[in-house]
């Protein structure tokens, strides 16, 4: 049915995209907290900076990324020496590409959830003796699901589909780095690769088709839940 | 429990844009009291600084020993740790919860503090008649079955004091008249202290034990509801006819004619049948309009309840002094306030010190104008009437 290759390049897109949403996703709410419902010297420049991947060429950001986390750079450097750990050329380092492409798209997703809920609730629950991080818990967060999940889905979609910045920051090793759409460019540029390409592109939106279905089926479950008819 | 003489002491000071709210209050922590203004008057404000969600510029809160704000003790304690338990005007219920997630949300987190005699979750229910409701969603309930779930909500958190944000003002009338006695219920059977905000002159008439009202962020009148409605002053402060309040038991049931009488000190007052036990204590308010003066007991008159006084002061009510407020002393404990006009205090030479009688329309006290009198006012009351040696009381002829 489906090659090795092909497997493999399948099987290393959903891992690189779940990672990358399921490690972003701490961050992506703590962010939407802050953007929401803090006020702080340098608000606007975080809003920016989060913001950047979304209007800079994906290419740029891998340049960025490349800068930072590559064994010579900052960040890279002090994980390699401290932590023996290396991004560049592998998985990890896909996904941590595939986690900013995709993080300004959760953020937002998830910040709007959280100006939806209402406050007057909130001070309900506090003066039914429920502390800030109680009320965070058990009634903030539960009204916030639709959105979050709503935000997941919106970044897995977007880190499966990235290119440019996973190609830039760690290249395209087959089995290792390269997922679906590297595989797919690939195999576009290599005579007689079209039919194969095909079969990658089809396998794609088999993945896309799916993650829909999932995602309005939960969609669901979550609206019942938190009480909307 | 609080003790008897423990008191609510608000004593702050809050700016909000333009607006400046300013008192210092003593507020008994029994019954119903209410804070009574229009719009914008600042009760709301007066409401969240108590509950801790606003805090005060300056100034101090504590309910009996225990300290809730003290800026100059730099004392701020978190709205979590107050126990006190809030029903806000549109309910607030999770929506993410059923009704009894709903209810047990503060009783979960009251925990430690519960009181020597805890509001069990069954008393509750009974009490607020919930059960049905339990297992389903807010956005399934009307406007009276939600405040009512969120009424047991503040009850069962166990909370010191009670407050009430226009619990309901947001309900239709038969709404309203649905939730009314649930609260009455509520201040009568459970030993909580309420604060109950309302623009609403009827649920402070009908609910309060005392009240507050406030003008544009001041205090203008405070005080226990009998001794404010009995100050021509202060009742006329509230922009309403308030009248005389009266406190009495129900006598008896006339069947026949369906009609109740209810015996005060010495008198009587014959009215339409109330769905209440005989032996009741009850607060009676006979608004100023309704009361007529008569020289001589008339015979020939449709009205039952005649009752005779003497005259202690005509005061003028508007401007023109057209219209004129003539206050009644028909017992020890007790007057009556007519509104007449000037043209018959003239007419009948009306003057302090004359015998007269009032005739009050039986109709006019119907079940908006009675209460259920609680606490220490209905102890009052009944005891003026209990007490030997009064004489025969003055029956309604």
């Amino acid at each position: 049915m489906l090659t090795a290759a092909e497997l493999d390049a399948l099987r290393l897109s959903l891992q690189v995209a779940l990672v990358a949403v399921a490690c972003s996703l701490p961050a992506a709410v703590a962010a939407a907290w802050l953007l929401a419902r803090c006020d702080f010297p340098g608000k606007s420049l975080l809003d920016a900076v989060i913001h950047l991947p979304l209007v800079l060429p994906p290419v740029v950001i891998g340049f960025f990324l490349l800068l930072l986390f590559g064994t010579k750079g900052p960040l890279g450097g002090w994980l390699y020496e401290h932590l023996g750990i290396r991004l560049i050329f592998t998985r990890w380092g896909a996904a941590l590409a595939a986690a900013v492409m995709a993080f300004p798209l959760m953020v937002r997703a998830i910040r709007l959830a959280l100006e939806a809920v209402d406050r007057g609730l909130e001070a309900a629950a506090r003066t039914l003796g429920a502390s800030r991080l109680d009320v965070f818990c058990s009634i903030t967060l539960p009204l916030m699901l639709p959105g979050i999940l709503s935000g997941c889905i919106v970044a897995f979609a977007a880190a499966l589909g990235d290119f440019g910045a996973t190609i830039t920051f760690v290249g395209n090793v087959q089995g290792e780095t390269q997922t679906l759409s590297l595989a797919i460019y690939s195999l576009t540029q290599t005579p007689d690769g079209d039919a194969a390409a095909l079969r990658l592109v089809l396998i794609s939106l088999a993945v896309a088709i799916a993650a829909l279905v999932v995602s309005e089926a939960l969609a669901r479950r979550v609206r019942l839940f938190i009480g909307r008819a | 429990m609080n003790a008897p003489d423990e008191r609510l002491v608000i004593a702050v000071r809050k700016h909000l844009g333009d607006f400046a709210l300013q008192c210092d209050l003593g507020l008994p922590l029994a019954g119903l009291t209410a804070i009574f203004g229009a719009s914008g008057s600042g009760k709301s404000t007066l409401l969240n600084l108590v509950a801790g969600l606003l805090r005060p510029d300056d100034g101090r809160i504590a309910v009996g020993s225990t300290v809730f704000f003290d800026h100059a003790a730099r004392v701020d304690m978190p709205v979590e740790q107050r126990a006190l338990g809030v029903v806000f005007q549109d309910a607030r219920l999770f929506p993410h919860l059923t009704v009894r997630g709903n209810l047990h949300y503060g009783w979960r987190r009251a925990g430690a503090r519960a009181k020597p005699a805890p509001i069990g979750f069954d008393q509750v229910v009974a009490l607020l008649g919930i059960a049905a409701l339990l297992e389903r969603r807010p956005h399934t309930l009307s406007g009276g079955e939600k405040q009512r779930v969120a009424l047991g909500r503040a009850l069962l958190a166990q909370p010191r004091l009670l407050l009430m944000d226009e619990p309901l003002a947001a309900l239709d009338a038969a709404r309203k008249v649905e939730v009314l006695p649930y609260i009455e219920r509520l201040r009568d059977e459970l030993r909580v202290p309420i604060l109950y905000v309302t623009h609403a002159l009827d649920e402070v008439l009908r609910l309060a034990t005392a009240v507050v009202l406030l003008e544009h962020g001041q205090v203008a009148v405070a005080g226990p509801l009998a001794d404010v409605a009995a100050q021509p002053a202060a009742a006329a402060r509230f922009g309403a006819d308030i009248g005389a309040l009266a406190y009495g038991r129900i006598a008896a049931h006339d069947e026949r004619y369906g009609q109740t009488t209810i015996r005060f000190d010495a008198f009587e007052l014959r009215v339409p049948r109330v769905a209440l036990k005989v032996g009741a204590a009850v607060r009676a308010r006979i608004p100023a309009r309704d009361v007529a003066l008569a020289l001589s007991r008339p015979a020939d008159v449709s009205i039952s309840n005649r009752i005779e006084g003497r005259i202690e002061t005509i005061n003028p009510l508007n401007e023109s002094g057209s219209q004129v407020e003539v206050a009644v002393r028909v017992a020890p404990a007790t007057v009556l306030r007519a509104l007449v006009t000037r043209e018959a205090v003239d007419r009948l030479g009306l003057q302090p010190g004359l015998s007269l009688w009032c005739l009050v329309k039986a109709v006019a006290l119907d079940a908006g104008t009675l209460a259920l009198a609680s606490g220490a006012a209905a102890t009052r009351g009944a005891a003026a009437n209990d007490e030997p040696g009064r004489g025969a009381p003055q029956r309604a002829r």
